[in-house]
């Protein structure tokens, strides 16, 4: 589903992502985890079509086409979707009024007709109870005055409304109250099928207890340096980055 | 160049869609303004000798008056004595119905989108229009005459309702108030008359659609509303222009009147030719409208939507005389490409207890200028008037700029009077959140702008709302830098 090779990408200059290489099939899930400032926020703003970064190297393929000469309403109209770690404030325009936007752009981009107000609102019900979202959250400005956890949720319902094939959740956990967390993973967890795949950045083992990784990967300066399974993110916890660091600050060539 | 530009760049070369112009045969004055053409306007018109002296009046002094320069805009002067004062489609005198309007001239409305038709029109909207100088139609006449309402042109109502015009002509808004408005006493054509007796609420909405059609012409149109006590109506103005490349004149009076409990509700959705992506051509929009809460209990609000005309120098305003009055200003001013505006109200409390509220939008693209200009003045004997101002300007590149020029003066301590201002950008964070959800940036810029202008919009009749949105989103489409 999404094949990233030596991808590297600078802002303002400035080398962020040092050549990642990562091969995501569908019906996985893959954790991206590691330190402060190594890189991971912008790997997914680089595969969802920032422009600020610029892509120095490397190629990704998205369902076995090419992603990134792709706009970015194009890479979420073909099914990539992005949950913010720091999602964005609209004034004046509803989640509702703005999801309607959002998926009647994508389906027309299907080929489909834009749905109804009848057929959007039954649409709407049914996702809102997946991630047990309050109706009157989605008829106030998107994201304004929310608070940290309000936005995670709606973030993820969301993605619940646009049925992406590919979702990366950037620290989609943080904020998010011991209910909320097991929500809103519970969410996740069925809208996975064997057709869609999953990536996770998060900080913490604890997501990993609900959403259940296939693969654990370790980003640090730019670089995945250790990929493992589930067990990895257990030893990370334990022990946080150093030993990792250590080992590739011993053998770095910078 | 980035791809939010390049889409600014072919947006805003998009044409002007009410652009064209038909030829007609026309009944013309003379080039020119003096004396002599007023008094050939007057006779055109049949009017009474009274009015004809009161014309007059105005352009003495007028001629001593001088041409303003206070207002943060700039242009070349227009040469007065270039223009013509009168232009008006030949056809059958003074039709008494629908029936008799030369339907060329009901092509030119249904081109622009307004049927004049009372049949196909979906929800009660009366329209009165408006061709260069002169009122071509007014639907639901009888309608509306039942409840004795009066809705008409100018110019009949002159001949119908002397006594009403005798009145309230000039009592809002005197013919020696300003340049612009002792031109427009002086030489005004045409426009529409709306009377609501006492007790009566208006079922319909009521609207005057001006179109220039003509070229080298001043459009000076009047409006005149009259709400007795108790009464309600709701009035919707629209307009627009062929695309010339010499700019044009609008120099219209609107005044309103509101008795005792009454409340007018006025909306304008102003689409005037802007000029082109160059700067060149345009409408001039230099027009004088205000409203007297004259009755206790009684309220006028403006709401406006602003987005075509070269220049706008224009400030709806309120005098708050009644106790208990309230006056409301609504506003979104969108400015691109080289267009100036220059808009804002006054509120002039007098009476007690009085309230009011400012709301203004301002919305600046591509190398224009958009002022915000206010003044809420609290008068000696005005008890514990209230006002709240909100101003607010969005910026979409940086080449554009935003002003604001609120002046406060109160002469009685237990006024409370708010001023909120902010200045925000279209953030790329935003556009890219929406990209990211599937919507194109020009839709993106749509959606943003249109949540931005909400709380104007609210205040527009449905219908009106849902054009103010289309027309917010033509003028400003992926005008993002
Ligand atoms: N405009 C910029 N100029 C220079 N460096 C930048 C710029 N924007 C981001 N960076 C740097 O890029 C690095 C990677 O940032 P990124 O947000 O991808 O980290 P992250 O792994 O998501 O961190 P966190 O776990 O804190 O969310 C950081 O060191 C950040 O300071
Ligand atoms: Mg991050």
């Amino acid at each position: 589903m999404l094949s990233i090779k030596n991808l590297h990408a600078s802002i303002e200059g400035t080398p962020i992502l040092r050549g990642i290489n990562l091969e995501v099939k569908a019906g996985e899930v893959h954790a991206i985890m590691g330190p402060n400032g190594s890189g991971k926020s912008t790997l997914a703003s680089v595969l969802a079509g920032r422009e600020e970064y610029e892509v120095t190297d490397g190629k990704v393929l998205f369902q076995g086409k090419e992603l990134l000469s792709l706009s970015p309403e194009d890479r979420a109209r073909k099914g990539l979707f992005l949950a913010f770690q720091y999602p964005i404030e609209i004034p004046g325009v509803s989640t509702t009024n703005f999801l309607r936007t959002a998926l009647n752009q994508v389906r027309e981009h299907r080929g489909q007709e834009p749905l109804d107000a009848v057929k959007f609102l039954s649409l709407m019900k049914e996702k809102m109870a997946l991630v047990e979202i309050d109706q009157k959250l989605l008829s106030r400005s998107l994201n304004e005055g929310f608070s940290g956890g309000e936005k995670k949720r709606n973030e993820i319902f969301q993605m619940a409304m646009l049925e992406p094939v590919l979702s990366i959740l950037d620290e989609t956990d943080s904020g998010l109250d011991i209910d909320a967390l097991r929500i809103v993973s519970n969410g996740v967890n069925k809208l996975k099928s064997d057709k869609t795949a999953t990536i996770v950045v998060t900080h913490y083992q604890r997501l990993l207890d609900y959403i259940i990784p296939d693969f654990v990967h370790v980003l640090y300066r730019g670089r995945i340096v250790k990929s493992g399974t589930k067990e990895l993110a257990l030893e990370l916890e334990e022990k946080g980055y150093d030993w990792i660091k250590e080992e590739v600050d011993s053998t770095a060539t910078i | 160049m980035s791809k939010d530009n390049q889409i600014l760049e072919n947006l805003t070369s998009k044409e002007y869609e009410h652009g064209w112009s038909v030829n007609y045969e026309a009944d013309e004055a003379p080039l020119g303004l003096n004396e002599d053409i007023i008094r050939w306007i007057s006779a055109k018109k049949e009017e009474p000798s009274w009015l004809l002296e009161w014309r007059l009046k105005a352009f003495k002094t007028w001629q001593a008056m001088k041409e303003p320069e206070w207002s943060n805009v700039n242009y070349r002067k227009m040469d007065l004595q270039a223009l013509r004062y009168y232009s008006a489609p030949k056809q059958s005198k003074n039709p008494k119905n629908l029936k008799e309007v030369d339907p060329e001239l009901i092509a030119i409305y249904e081109r622009l989108g307004i049927s004049l038709n009372e049949q196909k029109r979906l929800q009660g909207i009366a329209i009165d229009v408006v061709l260069d100088s002169v009122s071509v139609a007014t639907t639901f006449k009888e309608t509306l005459g039942k409840l004795g309402i009066i809705f008409c042109s100018f110019s009949e109502a002159v001949k119908e309702h002397p006594d009403l015009i005798k009145k309230y002509l000039g009592s809002v808004i005197p013919m020696t108030d300003n340049y612009y408005a002792s031109l427009n006493a002086a030489v005004f054509s045409d426009g529409s008359f709306c009377y609501i007796p006492k007790g009566v609420r208006c079922p319909m909405e009521l609207s005057t659609y001006f179109r220039i059609n003509a070229a080298n012409t001043g459009q000076f149109e009047r409006t005149l509303i009259v709400a007795d006590d108790s009464s309600y109506v709701s009035y919707l103005e629209g307009c627009t222009a062929p695309q010339r490349d010499e700019n044009q004149l609008h120099a219209a009076v609107v005044e309103i009147y509101a008795g005792a409990h009454s409340e007018v509700k006025y909306s304008t959705v102003q689409n005037w030719f802007p000029g082109d992506k160059n700067g060149k051509g345009g409408i001039y929009n230099f027009v004088t409208k205000r409203g007297i809460c004259a009755g206790d209990h009684s309220k006028i609000s403006w709401t406006q939507v602003e987005t075509g005309s070269a220049i706008t120098w224009k400030y709806p305003s309120c005098i708050l005389k009644g106790d208990y009055s309230i006056g409301e200003f609504y506003s979104v001013a969108v400015t691109n490409n080289y267009q100036q505006a220059d808009t804002g109200t006054k509120m002039i409390h007098i009476g007690k207890n009085t309230k009011s509220r400012i709301v203004s939008k301002g919305i600046s693209a591509g190398k224009s200028q958009n002022s915000y200009r206010g003044q809420v003045q609290v008068m000696k004997r005005a008890h514990n008037a209230r006002n709240f101002s909100q101003c607010d300007s969005l910026l979409m590149g940086n080449q554009c700029g935003a002003h604001t020029f609120p002046y406060i003066d109160i002469a009685n301590p237990s006024a409370k009077v708010e001023h909120e201002a902010t200045t925000s950008k279209i953030g790329e964070d935003q556009i890219f959140y929406c990209n990211q959800r599937g919507i194109a940036t020009e839709d993106a810029v749509a959606l943003i702008v249109n949540g931005y202008a909400k709380e104007v919009l609210n205040q527009l009749p449905m219908e009106f709302a849902v054009e103010a949105q289309k027309l917010l989103a033509l003028t400003l489409e992926g005008s993002v830098g």
